[in-house]
């Protein structure tokens, strides 16, 4: 069957300005730019990820949204219509890469951060010191204290394993083979510079990278690629991945052309075979069996690291992020529906989950009201943009952020959705070796240091308005926002106050 | 007795106190508020005092303040159940009382200012009855009922509930306030007082300072910009927070650390006014550990803002800045005496000859203690 669906986006070249050097056609990796006596794009093969754009030496390229035609209609916008012209010609499920990107409120930009004018001071975060270190992991209600004959005081409380993060952001989970080596490698560096953590994901950790041990946390999913003792204990924390956000109570699945004899080797899997996480852990199916691999982890890496369960952000995340914390888990990590993925079926990633900023109110506020908070770290992913919602997350109750999309642009991610085709122009979401090498993991690294360094300083000139030096005095203390545009249930169930209202 | 306003203050405070258990009369503490009364505004005042009641010293003294007979009387109503009152009585006072002498700063054309329309004070000593404690100590259960009086009870509120000391406060220079209250007559080892400046609200006669629970008292200079936070971290803890004042998260962080937490005072002044962490990361392995974990675990008791506190309780009188001093604070020892006060003015006003003068770095308590085997 012949597709009769129209291409999505047009390419452009200015032939006058064109030099015929052919380095968009080098470029493509989806095939869209052909050569006869010029360029000639086949627009239908684009997916607008700019790398011809952005390596074009005459600046001849120009990529525009195919504007078609179609009958006005607010209820069958043209996606939709070509949504079933696909369907209708593979019968398939309709698959996409990257977060949400319907236009569902973005709870982020309706918050309003607060500053000091007169009574207390704000403070200038380049005169005096401004405290960004975090530690994750669980803390005891209290501490107490023995004294020595000497009259000397010690502490007598042991306190569990904590890691600290000199930055309150870690890079999201992803997973080698989803990602490149080049990826891994660039994140690894990063967190190291950086004293903060990258998250193998689901597929193992490669052998290379073991050295950076102290910055990693090692992931147990439902396929248990690559898990083994030595993998659990080359890290700073493991993490078990119930859920994803943008793809609750979905598995995954790698592509068996995608493995290689390096994947191989990671995830301990034949080369050339499907990688198949299944929707659930087979050996999970009640909160009892959780805490078991949970402890068979602490028994494994020998109650030296903490223990992070992910769950996605669903209706009852507060609840079931209760039940996580009791069952021994040291870290909750919240993923909201905006988070990312390199596959998801179309259908879960827009209609499933709910907005991370709820989420994570709710679970802070349920902590709290049980008097646990203490014994976890929470930790929020799915949707952080920039460092203002960054600092919207400390406040509304997180101890860290995590950034998988917005680290992904730092290396040169587009956000052009097509990561589960292994195309990726920008040697991100492949294992093309030709593409795989256009990231260099020393200027990845470098640039994912850049973010993460701008990111602090913004952040502690949001603390220094806030007329506090440390972000224990942030973390939690929705006093501090306000609520713009926000229904009264909203603002009830995020705490905030609406803006205007004073203390 | 409810304010709807949040009242950030400007503020002066004092304090003094006799290490050896010497019980001296209020005239010096209102001497040396007085000095700095450029630094209220008049809209609030007040003191609190340390072995003013000797003879009831077992008891529970608790000052109350009603808006009206009603609501005195419901109050009356839910002391009877949950405590044996053994005696009760008008606070005494001198209605329209102001305070005669020089005041710095107070111009001789403005007059005095007499404190008028105060509301019905009222103190009780009281027991707690047996039965009542078989769960619970009876401190825990007294911070329960104050809790319970000033969130529940309308009307009413309780202004100190602690063992052989009292709060005196209330709206008007605090120099008037202490005439007011006839601070002249008691005799107490320790005092602190406080004069406030709320910038944006009138003042109330609850929410001046000092703040109390059982026998802690705070008199604040400044504003908790952590307030949001420490708020929620006391929350679980059971404490309400119904003043709607940054102050009282301090009084409530002190009775969980010391009181239910059992921390020495010094490690919790280290909770609340903590050391940086380039200054943690140099120290000796033991105290680093100590300070490591005390940040990890108590985040959300740390204060942040600028602040001078004074700390009253039964043994002893802690002054503290926060972590970086934006609010002065300068401490003194004359023998057995220590004084604390924003201003040095203010302490020599009242013992102009000392031996020691100094200003306490940022963060660092001063701690005063009463000598061992004075009762």
């Amino acid at each position: 069957m012949t597709s009769e669906l129209p291409p999505e986006f047009i390419v452009k070249i200015d032939y006058n300005m064109c030099r015929r050097c052919k380095r968009c056609v080098m470029n493509c990796s989806f095939g869209c730019m052909h050569f006869t006596d010029r360029v000639v794009p086949e627009h239908k093969l684009c997916v607008a990820c700019q790398r011809c754009v952005t390596f074009c030496p005459e600046h001849a390229i120009t990529i525009t949204k195919n504007e078609l035609a179609y009958k006005e209609n607010a209820n069958w916008s043209p996606e939709t219509r070509q949504n079933i012209l696909k369907q209708a010609e593979t019968g398939g499920i309709l698959l996409t890469g990257m977060g949400n990107p319907r236009d569902y409120p973005i709870l982020w930009d309706h918050l309003l951060v607060d500053a000091c004018q007169v009574t207390n001071p704000s403070i200038d975060p380049l005169r005096e010191p401004m405290e960004l270190r975090t530690f994750l992991g669980r803390k005891p209600d209290r501490l107490e204290f023995v004294e020595s004959e000497d009259g000397e005081i010690d502490l007598a409380t042991e306190i569990e394993p904590q890691v600290r993060l000199d930055v309150p952001i870690v890079f999201g989970a992803m997973s080698y083979g989803a990602v490149s080596l080049s990826v891994h490698r660039s994140l690894a560096m990063a967190a190291a510079r950086s004293g903060t953590l990258m998250n193998t994901g689901e597929g193992g950790l490669h052998r290379e990278l073991y050295p950076y041990s102290g910055n990693i946390i090692v992931q147990v999913a439902s396929g248990r690629f690559g898990v083994h003792s030595e993998y659990l204990n080359t890290s700073a924390m493991v993490e078990i991945k119930i859920g994803q956000g943008a793809k609750p109570g979905i598995g995954g699945h790698l592509p068996g052309e995608k493995v290689d004899e390096d994947i191989s080797k990671t995830r301990m899997i034949p080369v050339g075979s499907d990688a198949i996480s299944p929707a659930p852990h087979h050996d999970i199916y009640s909160i009892e069996d959780l805490s078991q691999l949970i402890y068979a982890i602490k028994e494994a890496t020998d109650y030296e690291k903490p223990v992070s369960v992910k769950i996605s952000a669903v209706h009852n995340v507060a609840a079931i992020a209760s039940g996580i914390v009791r069952a021994g888990a040291d870290v909750v990590t919240i993923d909201g529906f905006r988070g990312g993925t390199g596959a998801a079926p179309m259908v879960i990633r827009d209609n499933v989950g709910i907005p991370i900023e709820l989420a994570l109110a709710a679970v802070d506020q349920r902590l709290r009201d049980e008097g646990i908070r203490n014994n976890a770290s929470i930790i929020c992913a799915g949707g952080i943009r920039n460092s203002g919602d960054m600092a919207k997350a400390i406040a509304l109750g997180a101890d860290a952020v995590v950034i998988g999309t917005a680290a992904l642009v730092a290396l040169g991610c587009r956000i052009c959705q097509k990561c589960y085709t292994g195309n990726c122009a920008w040697g991100i979401a492949t294992q093309r070796p030709e593409l795989v090498r256009r990231l260099d993991p020393q200027v990845g690294a470098e640039r994912l240091t850049n973010l993460l360094t701008a990111w602090s300083l913004e952040l502690k000139e949001i603390l220094g308005s806030l007329g506090v030096n440390s972000i224990e005095s942030l973390r939690g203390s929705r006093e501090r926002l306000r609520g713009i545009g926000l229904d009264s249930q909203t603002l009830e169930l995020l705490g905030v106050k609406p803006a205007g209202v004073g203390q | 007795m409810r304010c709807n306003c949040y009242i950030p203050s400007g503020c002066s405070v004092s304090g003094i106190m006799s290490e050896s258990g010497r019980r001296q009369d209020g005239n010096a503490i209102i001497k040396s508020i007085t000095l700095m009364h450029d630094r209220a505004n008049g809209l609030g005042g007040g003191f609190a005092a340390y072995g003013i009641y000797p003879r009831y010293s077992d008891l529970y003294a608790f000052h109350i303040m009603f808006d009206n007979i009603a609501a005195k009387e419901r109050c009356e109503e839910y002391l009877k159940d949950m405590f044996d009152i053994v005696r009760d009585e008008e606070m005494p006072t001198r209605p329209g009382g102001a305070y005669e002498g020089v005041t710095a700063g107070r111009y001789e054309e403005e007059g005095v200012q007499p404190i008028t329309d105060p509301p019905i004070l009222w103190r009780y000593f009281m027991d707690v009855p047996e039965a009542k404690t078989r769960f619970v100590s009876d401190r825990e259960y007294v911070v329960g009922q104050v809790m319970e009086i000033n969130s529940e009870v309308e009307g009413a509120f309780v202004a100190s509930s602690g063992k052989n000391m009292g709060a005196f406060k209330g709206v008007g220079y605090p120099e008037d306030i202490g005439v007011f209250y006839k601070l002249d007559e008691y005799k107490a080892y320790i005092w602190t007082a406080h004069g406030r400046f709320p910038t944006n609200t009138p003042g109330w006669w609850g929410g001046a300072h000092p703040f109390c629970l059982l026998d802690w008292s705070i008199v604040h200079n400044g504003e908790i910009s952590s307030y949001g936070i420490n708020k929620r971290y006391l929350e679980p803890f059971g404490y309400r927070m119904e003043l709607r004042t940054d102050t009282e998260v301090v009084a409530y962080l002190f009775d969980l650390l010391v009181r239910r937490h059992k921390l020495p005072i010094e490690l919790a002044a280290k909770v609340l006014a903590s050391p940086f962490w380039e200054d943690i990361d140099r120290m000796p392995d033991r105290e680093r550990r100590i300070a490591t974990a005390l940040r990890q675990v108590y985040g959300g008791a740390l204060l942040n803002g600028p602040f001078s506190i004074i700390l009253g309780h039964s043994r002893g009188m802690v002054g503290f800045n926060d972590r970086i001093k934006l609010r002065p604070m300068t401490c003194a020892r004359k023998d057995d005496m220590l004084y604390m006060s924003s201003e040095e003015s203010a302490i020599r006003e009242i013992a102009p000859d000392l031996d020691e003068v100094w200003s306490p770095r940022a963060g660092t308590p001063v701690i005063g203690e009463l000598d061992e085997g004075v009762a």
